[in-house]
């Protein structure tokens, strides 16, 4: 990754925390000082689903050329995507505490982001079970591929069509559209683009831990 | 359904190697099991109804839930019992790796179910169905795709 992005992504996020806490929110009933959250809730989910479907164009990669490379990349990308799932996870939970009353509240869109968090678990789960790399690399791409598209529905429509507290579900309007104003949305866009920056920069962390390992064992 | 390849012998995926391309192998393994769950589903529904009594209030619905839930097991569950055939501990696996893809045709079925149940207005329960649909399309041409490369090894 280049240099100017990671300092990039670092100041972006010094700015999205000391304006996201210190700037001027719209005053919303029940929300009030809580709609902070959306600075560091939302994108987490948006890094996790832009995480994911660089993991999947990898798994596609690998499948029609099968090298090394593109299958490190792919599990790496998951494995940050996992992550970045999970604290977006803790942070609606923490978030859902204050404005709904208590953390998890079975809601339709918790349920789904829950599931989705399942189908990843088991791709590691699959992944774990299979000795032959190859073979690894092959069947736990073609499940990633598989899994992505039996998760879209689970966090993007069937929270829609039910109803369901989260805002953009079951009618609701989105978060666009009565608490995003203009004011946020200078602190909530460069909020997204810095969080998904710091993923990607994870990401090829990991990816050179990786080959750095590969070629110790090789070494030995 | 998962045993569509985990219960199978060597030799015979050896044969089908050699007598069917894998595109033909997925196809036929998911009309099959199509077919299978349709006669299980229906035979159930029918001695429902005859031994206890029958509450669905609209039949038509509740029909096509069953089959279209029919078909949206049979096309993801063929694909992840390719899948975990290649593994160790396949039947655990198995489980493992199709919860988490058939719970959202479940949560689906399961609600334009209750609809049918209650007998309510049936543009109600259409979304429902559509949405089977597009997850039965989406999961079938995955399916038939990606086959190819599970059945190589």
């Amino acid at each position: 990754m280049k240099g100017w992005l990671k300092i990039s992504a670092v100041l972006l996020l010094v700015y999205v925390h000391t304006a996201g806490l210190l700037m001027d929110v719209p005053r919303l009933n029940i929300l009030n000082e809580t709609v902070r959250a959306l600075y560091f809730h939302v994108p987490m989910w948006f890094g996790m689903v832009l995480l994911y479907l660089m993991s999947v164009y990898y798994a596609i990669r690998y499948l029609k050329n099968p090298s090394h490379e593109f299958d490190v990349k792919s599990v790496a990308y998951a494995h940050v995507g996992t992550a970045f799932g999970i604290l977006g996870m803790i942070t609606g939970m923490l978030w859902a505490n204050y404005t709904w009353g208590s953390p998890w509240h079975g809601d339709p869109k918790q349920n789904g982001a829950a599931i989705a968090l399942l189908v990843y678990l088991a791709y590691f789960v699959l992944r774990g079970s299979l000795d032959n790399e190859e073979q690894r690399a092959r069947l736990s791409g073609v499940y990633n591929i598989f899994a992505f598209a039996a998760m879209i529905p689970l966090i993007f429509i069937i929270p829609r069509l039910t109803s369901s507290m989260h805002p953009g579900s079951g009618g609701n309007p989105g978060f666009n559209a009565y608490d995003l104003d203009s004011r946020m949305r200078l602190v909530f866009y460069p909020a997204v683009i810095a969080w998904f920056l710091i993923g990607l920069w994870i990401v090829s962390l990991r990816v050179r831990i990786k080959k750095l390992e590969e070629k110790i064992i090789d070494n030995e | 359904m998962a045993k569509s390849f985990i219960g199978e012998k060597k030799g015979v995926f050896i044969y089908l190697y050699t007598v069917a391309s894998p595109q033909q192998i997925i196809i036929s393994k998911i009309i099959y099991n199509i077919l299978l769950c349709w006669l299980i589903s229906i035979a159930g529904y029918i001695l429902f109804s005859i031994f206890i009594f029958n509450p669905v209030q609209d039949h038509l619905i509740f029909l096509s839930v069953l089959l279209l839930a029919s078909i949206g097991f049979s096309t993801s569950l063929s694909l992840i019992s390719g899948i975990a055939s290649k593994a160790n501990n396949s039947n655990v696996l198995m489980a493992v790796l199709s919860f988490p893809v058939v719970i959202s045709i479940l949560l689906m079925a399961v609600r334009a179910t209750k609809n049918a149940l209650d007998g309510l207005d049936r543009a109600a329960s259409t979304d429902e169905l559509l949405n089977l649909l597009a997850i039965n399309c989406i999961a079938g041409a995955l399916g038939y795709i990606l086959f190819p490369y599970i059945w190589r090894s």
